[in-house]
């Protein structure tokens, strides 16, 4: 936090938003007071992986396995108690399990790090093909029926601990997530402050060093995956509550690829850049949802199969647009990036011929 | 001893499938310790290319067996060139730019043949043993399986190529310096993936709906056979579609497909706690 001390420009900055941020409901509609709260939510979940993987150097390509097994741990406790206190906690606590569980195996067996993708990818497939066959009424857990590819609906939401009748409404929800948002943003930005957060940066950077001064590297890397998986649950969680809903569309593969696709677009090892993506590719994804359900067809005849473009702004092309010429030219990420071009500009300031040091 | 003779079979053909599925991709990254996340879209783009000529009047096996795997090898030299080669050496990107690659086509895909209905007639017919019946197809596929593992085996023990693939691959610097052509080898390397993947694909599409995100119902597996059976390309796919393919069908069998497929899941993850560099990694290391 110390960096943000000493610019006082972003300290203003950072008020003016929160300001701002929590008067919005008293200006806008419901509509977009909803949209905001998801926004808060996903750039949670961006944070999470951006600890994972920004600074943690685990590429945990199945992150939204977390998120899912949060939102239904949610789900099904809440459909069976009543009162969220003991649900939320059990959101939270169940994907950190499951990451301790599949981190023991991981770290433990020292597998390399493509193996790690591979495998974190695998299980969030799997659980997606485990949660669609739970389709039949017999796939029951108390009085949640999980309901297959139709997910559960129905939530009932947040509600203040102890006392059920007191729920969240829309905007005691956007209050929620702006809120956990910024408290899991300064949590991130402590820990990585505090020697943990050092001796897990100093791990991405050089794994063998790291170990030879002495340091348990599994173990770090077990918990830094842990808690990024807490914290993925809990979003998982605020998310289920926003919607009164959940269904296995969390553990798919587009949903963890626009996970991945936040961080690597804001920035490996920054904060902000994955929290403004997030809002932004979310943004571009509702926008095109939107488009996909209106009429934007053409045909084109090839070698005599005609082929119907249903709508060429498919989200899954502008995805797979984005991961590919990010990972081709701006691999950095945009903060960093412009992070970069800022330094240069000033560097060929300074280093202007008859500059201050201009060398011979 | 009929409904054994069935289990027999059916286990056989679990393993031979998963041999298919997983064989150009172990091929790929054996060789060039490439992940190609697109797996699952190459054998897609090979089962929309065989059912689409089918459909168009082209004989079914000219579109399986030459047509599939000419057009999505060509294919994978294109993306070999465009995209892996520009990222080669660096892990991470490759995998994400591939990524990429995977859900750029399943959206094309998506937009361009979208879901298509025609599906195909299984050739072949059946087989009865004793009270069971089985499709003629199934042993189709067990046999295909094993020519193809016996190809490969071929081609990489006794061909020129075959050689310079297995220098390039034990080190890559010694082979450019004694004059290899090593870029060419990789590209060579990828197009034998690729089509193979075509051939997997366009081999299963008589048993499946080919859908746009039909790569989703064979990655997992693929990519958990691969990472079991480690870097040694042909022996690890064998051995290790061998252990999956038995475990996964065996529990499908007893419980539901999905199950089978989680128990695959959790046999890798410990099979990987205990041999971090897959099979091969600890056994048949000097395989092929």
């Amino acid at each position: 936090m110390s960096t943000i001390i000493q610019r006082p420009s972003l300290i203003a900055m950072f008020a003016f938003m929160l300001i701002f941020l929590f008067a919005v409901p008293q200006f806008t509609e419901i509509y977009i007071i909803n949209n905001l709260t998801v926004f808060a939510v996903m750039a949670t979940m961006a944070l999470s992986l951006a600890l994972v993987w920004g600074f943690g150097g685990i590429l945990s390509l199945g992150h939204s396995v977390f998120f899912g097994i949060g939102g239904y741990a949610y789900a099904i406790a809440v459909l069976n108690t009543g009162d969220s206190t003991f649900p939320i906690l059990l959101g939270i606590l169940l994907p950190v399990l499951l990451a301790c569980l599949l981190g023991y195996f991981m770290f433990y067996g020292r597998i390399s790090d493509i193996y790690l993708a591979v495998i974190t990818l695998t299980v969030s497939l799997i659980c997606y093909h485990l949660i669609v066959s739970t389709s039949g009424g017999q796939w029951r857990i108390g009085k949640a029926a999980i309901g297959g590819y139709n997910g559960i609906p129905g939530l009932p939401p947040i509600n203040l601990p102890g006392d059920p009748s007191q729920r969240l409404g829309f905007v005691g929800k956007y209050y929620l997530a702006i809120a956990v948002m910024f408290a899991a943003y300064f949590f991130i930005r402590w820990l990585l402050e505090t020697r943990f957060g050092r001796v897990t940066v100093s791990i991405r950077e050089n794994e063998t060093r790291s170990e030879l001064l002495g340091y348990d590297v599994r173990a770090y890397k077990l918990a830094v995956y842990a808690i990024g998986a807490g914290l993925a649950g809990l979003a998982g969680v605020l998310y289920a509550n926003w919607g009164g809903f959940i269904s296995p569309v969390v553990f798919n593969i587009f949903f963890t690829a626009q996970i991945i696709v936040w961080v690597m677009v804001g920035g490996l090892g920054t904060l902000v850049g994955p929290m403004l993506a997030a809002v932004a590719i979310q943004y571009l994804v509702t926008v095109l949802g939107a488009a996909a359900t209106s009429e934007i067809k053409a045909a084109v005849t090839i070698f005599g199969f005609k082929l119907e473009l249903k709508n060429f702004l498919d989200s899954n092309i502008v995805l797979g647009m984005i991961f590919i010429v990010f990972t081709l030219f701006i691999p950095k990420g945009v903060v960093p990036f412009i992070r970069d071009r800022i330094e240069q500009a000033r560097a060929a300031k300074i280093h202007q011929p008859g500059g201050p040091d201009a060398g011979p | 001893m009929d409904f054994a003779g069935i289990i027999v079979i059916q286990v056989l053909f679990a393993v031979a499938s998963l041999a298919l599925i997983s064989l150009g991709l172990a091929i790929i990254f054996g060789m060039m310790r490439v992940i190609n996340f697109a797996h699952g879209e190459f054998l897609m783009m090979g089962g929309f290319t065989t059912l689409m000529l089918f459909n168009a009047g082209v004989n079914l096996w000219v579109s399986m067996f030459v047509a599939a795997p000419l057009i999505v090898g060509v294919f994978g030299l294109v993306v070999e060139r465009l995209i892996v080669r520009p990222l080669y050496g660096r892990l991470f990107e490759t995998v994400l730019a591939t990524w990429g690659l995977s859900l750029l086509m399943i959206g094309i895909a998506s937009v361009t043949v979208g879901y298509y209905e025609a599906s195909m007639k299984v050739p072949f017919g059946s087989v009865t043993i004793g009270d069971y019946t089985e499709s003629g197809y199934t042993f189709f596929v067990i046999g295909l399986a094993i020519v193809i593992l016996i190809g490969a085996y071929v081609g990489l023990r006794y061909t020129q190529f075959g050689l310079l693939a297995r220098g390039t691959m034990q080190n890559p610097e010694m082979a450019a310096s004694l004059g290899v052509n090593i870029s060419r080898v990789y590209a060579t390397t990828f197009f034998v993936g690729s089509a193979l993947s075509g051939l997997a694909g366009a081999v299963l599409t008589p048993l499946v709906s080919v859908s746009p995100v039909i790569g989703f119902s064979y990655i997992a597996r693929a990519f958990i056979t691969v990472i079991g059976g480690g870097a040694v390309a042909l022996t690890g796919t064998i051995t290790a579609s061998g252990l999956f393919g038995s475990v996964s069908q065996v529990v499908a069998f007893i419980t539901t497909p999905v199950v089978g497929e989680v128990a695959l899941l959790v046999t890798a993850i410990v099979l990987i706690r205990l041999m971090p560099e897959g099979i091969t990694g600890r056994f048949l290391r000097r395989g092929l």
